[in-house]
């Protein structure tokens, strides 16, 4: 085909480190994160409806040390891709594309998703016990 | 290998038709998923550490059933869109592009329908 050696588009091999592309990757990372955490949830709720033997084998398994490290992980990943998934949602509407901007927010996200998810997991280990 | 070039064997096949829907549905279930996903996180802080009454209790009020299923459908929903987006970028062969997401829809359908099925068991029963 006399298209294929068109220039294309610089490869992410070749570009300096920026957050915002980390920030871009982090989001889909999360994305993939979080669908497989659904399975979890899933399984919680099934586990709930047959009754109190399942429902305590999915505390002990959502409790080891295993389940905890996960459900961390997915917490900072649900809020990570709600935040930053607003900011997606500002960008659809043709708003915060100056460079500026898209520091700012994406600066805010950090902050705002990393204090929901110590807020969450502080608040879910005050009662005592674990999840 | 053909003669002709791209524009030519992409002309009078229409467009895909299918795009906007799919890029319309990603935003629309985002937007859904915003108060949801907070009220679910919320929620489960308030029951976790209730027990299995407790959190049967939860799930048997019939505002919180009908904003678990809505919450479980537009959850999965969203992770189909999100996914097949993934696999579109990085798989390229046929069979193993299609087939890739036939078995992610598949799985999609097959969970999100258990976990509501769960949640009515819950809600209906006793």
């Amino acid at each position: 085909m006399a298209t294929d050696n068109r220039p294309t588009s610089p490869h992410i091999g070749i570009y300096r480190w920026q957050i915002t592309m980390t920030m871009s990757i982090l989001h889909r990372a999360t994305g993939i994160a979080l669908a497989v955490g659904s399975l979890a949830l899933v399984y919680w709720f099934i586990a709930t409806a047959m009754g109190p033997a399942s429902y305590a084998t999915a505390h002990t398994l959502f409790g080891s040390w295993l389940g905890q490290l996960l459900m961390w992980g997915w917490t900072f990943s649900l809020f990570y891709h709600l935040c930053n998934g607003i900011r997606h949602l500002f960008w659809d509407a043709g708003k915060g594309f100056e460079i500026k901007d898209l520091y700012a927010s994406g600066y805010t996200v950090w902050v705002v998703a990393l204090g929901l998810t110590v807020l969450t997991v502080v608040l879910a280990y005050m009662k005592g016990g674990a999840a | 290998m053909s003669l002709r070039n791209p524009l030519a064997r992409a002309r009078g096949l229409g467009s895909a038709k299918e795009g906007t829907l799919h890029w319309v549905g990603q935003r629309v279930s985002a937007l859904a998923l915003i108060p949801l996903t907070l009220w679910f996180v919320y929620s489960v802080l308030l029951v976790m550490h209730g027990g299995y009454e407790q959190a049967r209790t939860w799930m048997h009020a019939p505002l919180v059933a009908v904003l678990l299923v809505i919450f479980i459908g537009t959850a999965f929903y969203h992770a189909y869109l999100g996914l097949q987006m993934v696999i579109e970028d990085y798989v390229h062969g046929a069979w193993s592009k299609f087939g890739s997401l036939i078995v992610i829809k598949f799985i999609c359908v097959l969970v999100a329908l258990s976990g509501i099925f769960a949640v009515l068991r819950i809600a209906f029963g006793g």
